[in-house]
């Protein structure tokens, strides 16, 4: 009963509460490193140095109106948030942040749970995220946001092949699409597979910024040109989903990104011996570290690049992103099979 | 009987969605009530101990290919009449004659596995030396179904060259 | 060109298989990158521009008019509010139109004070050129650091007339400010920290392969067509049309200074941005010489307490930021104010083509290229 119920649903519980917490304080890093990137200050006013300002903008947002436009459609503009949000949620439920630990004279994986298929159920929960984006465009029966839509789709379609052909490169190698079987076989290789899968990281880190709709492929939201794209409409809370679920997709795929290429809860350079004193902090400390510095590329590279156009990264996609992962899982798979 | 339950459940959850896919007269609610169905489909191999099944089906029917339908239904106008055809009552015969096929088909199906024997435990059998869904499937694919899967995966070229010979005229 | 293809598709289907309409979308006079309220409706095929239609006159506060009723040292207020990112060189062609009309000779030291104002506006503007046409590209970085350097800019102007934006800085025969002691070593200064500015700038966008793929071959315009559309400044040299009124008509202190014009080759928007960005060192170069070589002397010339030009018609252009800003003034020679006040506008202009520019691009494009004709609304209405 306890190992059943209670001990995943308290996980559950802690978990999203992490998350939103985390998502929330990603939005003050943001605005802080790109501030200083600028040389600015960013947000100072709430709490020293603003740190309390996400409670700030969670006030703004809860207290603001939430307007409906005339004529948009009701349902699917009240549902599409909400589709935005749920699947980056529900993703977390598989990415293992460290191994089992020893509480209260019980064992408990520090995971909510373990499934063989982690990675497809990874990349199918995914894809879903983007019907919240495509639908909320299209249902605020405006033409931004419209246009917002096609890009958002079209641009799903570029880079989500190139993106699973590179998860199909790294199954090659670990042998299991298990999560915490893919950092246990990088635990046994003694190697973080993104010294064995350069190739397949880069094309994973561009995916993932394509997919989290972040710069420089934030076209569906360009507000230079669409006006904030598929959130044109939006205001108050139904906007804080979908703004909350962008971050909550960072959070995801640098979590993602560190469990299949940087080692998950592992130290560096796991097969040095030499090495072991570092074991003494604890697995999921590292995994957070790792995670952090991906979120923090993010940003950097948010405040440094321009924007894509969205033919452009559909040429990017589709004629030089996936003729790339293609070559790299055959290159995998012969180098499995004569290795 | 759990397990009835939710089979139950699940099926007529299946049926709703899929009359309401054409009925409504929305066609991205008509889109939107596919990609539930999918969804729900996919809960049913999960029932089913197929999870390899149900996460593709997630991913390539419900985050692919409707993406895709989606798509063409904001691009282009639909609001346009259909075309009347010359025989009114053409949709109405063609519809018959599927929906008879399909009754044959379903009463075939009871009637051979009820009377005939069980079905061929071989498969899973010789795919049991091996462990997990994936697996499983990998086996079955490469071994038994291995010219089933070289047709299937044929097809597909054809289909894109075709499409890729159709969209663009000059090559 | 992408545009013809669109067209050359449509023209050999017969009937098309899908009801593919355009749409007419409405960019302005509320949209974060029209710089200000221009408004364009845009008639498009999925995203690619078919159409453009500029609508403008929202900013329109007839100074045209006003300037028949105002007397000849009201007016200059007025200019500022003109381009308002670049009041100097406004007052300075609308004080050399009056003075070409009176036939006042301005004293050389006014002159060199003059152009290095003009310059000066000239390295504020092109900063927030450069900072808001990066920013509709996506770099929002560089926006910010273009804005730390005009601050500089501002500034120096503070200290010189008080007045950040709207500076009043000239007058009819002159000047009504000598330049403040000091201000000569701060100029020289922000000539040094500009310099190793606009390296950054560079590090951040020349050779960024995404600003080459956003820039490169957006918007092409030849020499023959630009000049036909009546474009002109840096958008013009863009072109390769090496026209700039400072070295064909220098007027001001311009012909005692070195400087090069740089011109383009293709007539894209990455030739246009490159061009600006060369105008900023070369700006740099003609306030260093005129620093150097500040003479001594007045600042106003003879010029009566009263200005009444004789009765007649002139017209002056110079160049200004955006380009060649030219004033018409016609003098009844009875009254103190202009019987005809009127101005050729260089965002004007340059606006004119913007239509022929954005059409067969993308949305993403028409952003870029509104940022690259760099128009400023307050000059195009009046």
């Amino acid at each position: 009963m306890v190992d059943t119920i209670v001990i995943p649903l308290l996980k559950i519980a802690i978990l999203l509460n992490a998350v939103l917490v985390a998502v929330s304080y990603l939005v003050l890093l943001e605005r802080k490193v790109i501030a200083f990137v600028q040389s600015r200050l960013g947000p100072m006013r709430v709490g020293p140095h603003g740190v309390l300002q996400p409670i700030a903008d969670a006030v703004k947002l809860m207290t603001k109106e939430d307007i409906t436009p005339a004529r948009a459609d009701r349902w699917v503009f009240t549902a599409a948030p909400i589709m935005v949000m749920v699947p980056a949620l529900i993703v977390f439920a598989v990415i293992p942040f460290g191994p089992e630990v020893e509480l209260f004279g019980r064992s408990v994986p520090l995971y909510i749970t373990d499934i063989n298929i982690g990675l497809l159920y990874i990349v199918s929960v995914a894809s879903l995220g983007v019907y919240g984006i495509i639908l909320g465009g299209w249902a605020s029966n405006s033409k931004y946001p419209l246009l917002s839509s096609l890009r958002a789709s079209a641009q799903l379609i570029s880079y989500e092949v190139a993106v699973t052909m590179t998860l199909v490169s790294l199954v090659l190698m670990a042998g299991t699409l298990s999560m915490v079987g893919i950092v246990e076989s990088q635990r046994d290789a003694g190697l973080w597979f993104v010294f064995a899968q350069p190739v397949a990281f880069a094309i994973f880190f561009i995916g993932g910024l394509a997919e989290t709709n972040r710069a420089p492929f934030d076209m569906p939201e360009a507000e230079q040109e669409l006006t904030g794209g598929f959130h044109t409409e939006y205001s108050g809370m139904r906007f804080a989903l979908f703004f909350l679920a962008e971050y909550a997709n960072m959070i995801v795929i640098s979590s993602v990104a560190t469990t299949l290429f940087l080692g998950g809860w592992l130290r560096p350079f796991p097969g040095v011996e030499g090495l072991a004193f570092l074991d003494l902090i604890p697995a999921w400390i590292w995994f957070v570290l790792k995670t952090f510095v991906f979120l923090y590329v993010f940003l950097w590279i948010r405040a440094t690049l321009p924007r894509y156009r969205y033919d452009q990264l559909m040429r990017l996609g589709w004629k030089v992103l996936i003729p790339i992962a293609i070559g790299n899982v055959i290159v995998t798979g012969v180098a499995k099979v004569l290795l | 009987m759990a397990e009835a339950f939710v089979f139950y459940g699940l099926a007529a959850l299946i049926l709703g969605f899929a009359v309401l896919v054409i009925s409504t007269r929305n066609t991205v609610h008509s889109v939107l009530y596919l990609v539930v169905n999918f969804l729900l489909v996919a809960m049913l191999y999960v029932m089913l101990g197929a999870e390899f099944l149900a996460a593709i089906q997630v991913l390539v029917y419900a985050g692919g290919i409707v993406v895709l339908y989606l798509f063409v239904v904001m691009l282009v106008n639909l609001k346009r009449p259909p075309e009347t055809h010359q025989d009114p009552r053409r949709q109405t015969r063609l519809g018959l004659a599927l929906a008879g096929a399909v009754l044959a088909e379903l009463v075939a199906i009871i009637v051979y596995s009820s009377t005939g024997e069980s079905v061929p435990a071989a498969a899973p059998a010789e795919a049991g030396m091996v462990e997990g869904n994936v697996e499983q499937i990998g086996m079955l694919l490469y071994t038994n179904y291995l010219i089933p899967f070289e047709v299937a995966s044929v097809l597909l070229l054809v289909a894109m060259i075709g499409a890729i010979v159709l969209a663009k005229r000059e090559l | 060109m992408p545009g013809d293809e669109v067209s050359a598709m449509k023209a050999d289907l017969p009937s098309p298989m899908f009801d593919t309409t355009e749409m007419v979308l409405n960019m302005g006079p509320q949209h974060p990158s029209t710089h200000g309220v221009l408004r364009i409706v845009l008639k498009l095929d999925g995203e690619r521009v078919v159409d453009a239609d500029v609508v403008v006159g929202y900013l329109h506060r007839g100074i045209e008019k006003l300037s028949e009723n105002r007397d000849w040292t009201q007016i200059i207020l007025l200019t500022d509010r003109m381009d308002y990112v670049a009041a100097a060189s406004t007052n300075l062609g609308y004080c050399e139109t009056v003075e070409k009309l009176m036939s006042v000779e301005v004293p050389r030291r006014a002159r060199y004070i003059r152009t290095i104002l003009n310059e000066l506006q000239r390295v504020a503007s092109h900063c927030l050129w450069l900072g808001t046409h990066a920013m509709d590209i996506g770099a929002m970085t560089v926006f910010l650091y273009a804005f730390r350097e005009r601050e500089l800019i501002l500034d120096l102007f503070e200290e010189y007339c008080g007045a950040r934006l709207t500076y009043n800085s000239m007058r009819v025969g002159g000047l009504p400010l000598d330049i403040p002691p000091g201000w000569d070593r701060k100029v020289n200064e922000f000539c040094d920290i500009m310099d190793s500015k606009l390296t950054e700038y560079e590090t951040l966008l020349t050779h960024n392969r995404i600003w080459l793929e956003r820039t490169k071959d957006v918007g092409v315009i030849d020499g023959p067509e630009a000049i036909a559309l009546g474009l002109c400044g840096p958008t013009l040299r863009g072109s390769g049309v090496g026209r700039d009124v400072r070295k064909d008509e220098p007027y001001a202190a311009y012909d005692e200074f070195d400087f090069d014009v740089p011109i383009g080759t293709r007539g894209d928007t990455y030739d246009r941005y490159l061009v600006r960005i060369e105008e900023f060192r070369q700006s740099l170069r003609i306030i260093r010489q005129a620093m150097d070589g500040l003479p001594e002397g007045p600042i106003v010339g003879k010029v009566p307490r009263l200005i009444k030009p004789p009765a007649g018609e002139t017209y002056h252009a110079v160049e200004s930021p955006k380009g060649e800003i030219g004033f018409f003034i016609a003098s009844d020679g009875r009254s103190t104010n202009p019987y005809r006040f009127r101005v050729r506008a260089p965002s004007f202009c340059n606006l004119q083509g913007l239509p022929r520019l954005v059409r067969g691009h993308l949305v993403a494009d028409v952003v870029a290229l509104i940022g690259s004709i760099d128009i400023v609304l307050g000059e195009v209405d009046r």
